[in-house]
């Protein structure tokens, strides 16, 4: 895509960011930020082409270490959401 | 793919047609979240869109190396699952922003990887794409040391005192500096110097990673401890910020879609952080905080004003109470008192006692810190009120008792006086008929000022551990009411 099409989807990303997000409640602020932050492992994918098909060694090494950490980001970001929230919803005891 | 031309263009459409579902599978997760119910539905709907987001991309592009990949995969599995499930809820916030730096650095790390692999190719990104990658690394590379040194600070490996000196913020203008100096060479090059980018250029890029770095331990080793929530969300939206800006380097629309849900939500939170204490980001970044009471100050405030209970005494207002409020600070997820506290309400409740909690926007260091710890011990959520829902509330609450809070509460917000939290919302908690402070001792919290509440004829100190006192109320009250 052109990178005017791409500025387009970024444009109208941040508008459906902003209308959910000021939404949220405060109670699920921590939830929400560690699930945000799972969602910015999304990182991976871009980690996984660059490790999975560099045309250099020096780029596939590099993959190599992105795609680890943002794996960790977004294993990790998802669970910890998820323990988080599943105490929520027992929050009714 | 060797199909030719057209099978090569329905595979695109059908990439790009499962980017739209993850893009779309991460909107709706994150509208789940707008309501307890369906939170967790929400986090497993994104997890998916993620899932898929990965394994298409697997089986699209043509992969050299797959043992390569399959291992970065396995390892980074392993240790987030491994960290997810040891890690103590009390860590909670160091782990966040740890796991927040990985993100960051993947992004630069993988902007750098595309560029060298451009450059080895003898290909040319061209102007735009190359500043994106600048960007990427630069906006990267400040998340990933700036998350370690706040995930340090979190886990009292680095100091949690506020500093703020003129060496400091020269130091931080130089990397800056540095920083984008380094990027206007990498973008500019091509027609500076003539001909195709080649990879001796690399270097370049390895110095905005650098400066980048060192911007970010510099930006957040001078910030202190209980401004944590700021720095956190903000480098949260960086971090968003950066998969977004790698998005356009590597032309991923979910990249771009999910990076920038992620640097709204984060950007979001900051200014509402920001909003609760009354300041603006660049006072959290570059101002530092700090009161200038002396010791003497707070000695004639306190002198002859200060009444100390007991538990058997605070148990002698709770038993005469219809309507008790919580107020709870950093000092009860230190003490991990939050078990004891749910106890505390769950026995009131049994009494017929309304009780909430009135929690500050910017008590604990995460956003919404203390209700995930109530959460944890099982408060139900409809308990737990924002401070414009129970600051009216107190005019006709009987007993207030806060537990590790002392800014938040402090009547002092309110004046004009050139404090460092004048104008800051704070929880009107000496409205109440009777106020119980439980802290450990009188000395201020992070404003470094003193609190007139706690000299308040209808204030009385509860000295104490959150976790000792609360569990100390919980046995007298059981006690008295039997």
């Amino acid at each position: 895509m052109s990178f005017v099409g791409n500025l387009t989807l970024f444009v109208l990303s941040a508008f459906v960011g902003y209308e959910i997000i000021t939404k949220i409640p405060t109670n699920l602020h921590t939830p929400l930020m560690s699930g945000a932050n799972a969602i910015s492992g999304i990182t991976l994918l871009g980690s996984v082409v660059v490790a999975g098909s560099g045309s250099t060694t020096l780029a596939t090494a590099l993959g190599f270490v992105a795609v680890v950490m943002a794996t960790i980001n977004v294993v990790g970001g998802y669970l910890v959401s998820h323990f988080m929230l599943s105490e929520f919803s027992q929050g009714g005891r | 793919m060797a199909d030719g031309i057209l099978a090569q263009q329905l595979d695109e459409q059908v990439l790009q047609f499962v980017y739209l579902v993850a893009g779309i599978m991460f909107i709706q997760g994150l509208r789940d979240m707008t309501h307890p119910r369906t939170a967790t539905r929400g986090n497993l709907i994104s997890s998916g869109g993620m899932f898929l987001a990965v394994v298409v991309t697997v089986l699209w592009f043509e992969i050299l190396s797959p043992a390569v990949l399959a291992a970065g995969l396995l390892i980074g599995g392993a240790i987030g699952a491994y960290l997810a499930v040891a890690v103590e809820t009390t860590e909670m916030p160091q782990l966040v922003g740890l796991f927040n730096g990985f993100g960051g650095g993947a992004s630069a790390v993988v902007a750098g990887a595309e560029l060298i692999d451009t450059f080895a190719s003898g290909g040319d990104l061209g102007v735009g794409l190359t500043a994106t990658a600048a960007i990427a690394a630069l906006i990267g590379s400040v998340t990933f040391s700036g998350s370690f040194v706040a995930a340090g600070k979190l886990h009292g490996i680095v100091g949690e005192s506020p500093v703020s000196t003129t060496t400091g913020h020269v130091i931080k203008a130089t990397f800056l500096v540095a920083a984008v100096a380094a990027g206007v060479v990498l973008v500019a090059q091509p027609s500076l110097f003539g001909g195709i980018p080649t990879a001796e250029w690399m270097p370049v890029y390895w110095v905005i990673v650098a400066a980048a770095l060192l911007l970010g331990v510099f930006l957040v080793v001078p910030i202190g401890g209980a401004d944590m929530p700021v720095v956190i969300s903000l480098l949260n939206s960086y971090s968003g910020l950066a998969a977004a800006t790698t998005g356009f380097v590597l032309d991923n629309t979910v990249l771009i879609i999910a990076g920038t849900l992620v640097g709204a939500a984060g950007m979001i939170l900051t200014i509402i952080m920001c909003e609760s204490m009354n300041r603006s980001l660049a006072n959290v970044f570059f101002g530092g905080l700090g009161g200038d009471d002396s010791g003497e100050e707070m000695e004639d405030l306190y002198e002859g004003n200060i009444t100390e209970t007991s538990p058997e005494e605070v148990v002698m207002l709770m038993e005469t109470a219809d309507r008790v409020v919580i107020v709870p600070g950093y000092g009860m997820a230190v003490a991990q008192a939050q078990h004891a506290v749910a106890e505390l309400v769950e026995l009131l409740e049994d009494n017929d006692v309304d009780v909430e909690f009135g929690i500050h926007p910017v008590a604990g260091r995460m956003p919404g810190h203390m209700n995930a710890l109530l959460a944890e011990a099982d408060v139900p959520y409809d308990k737990m009120r924002e401070l414009e829902e129970v600051n009216p509330t107190f005019s006709q609450t009987d007993l207030v008792i806060v537990t590790g809070a002392n800014d938040v509460v402090n009547p002092r917000a309110k004046e004009d006086d050139g404090s460092p939290i004048s104008g800051m919302p704070v929880l009107n908690v000496e409205e109440a008929r009777h106020v119980v402070v439980n802290k450990r001792s009188l000395s201020p919290g992070f404003a470094g000022i003193a609190n007139p509440l706690f000299a308040r004829d209808n204030t009385s100190m509860l000295f104490g551990d959150a976790k000792e006192s609360m569990q100390a109320l919980v046995n007298e009250y059981k006690e008295a009411t039997s």
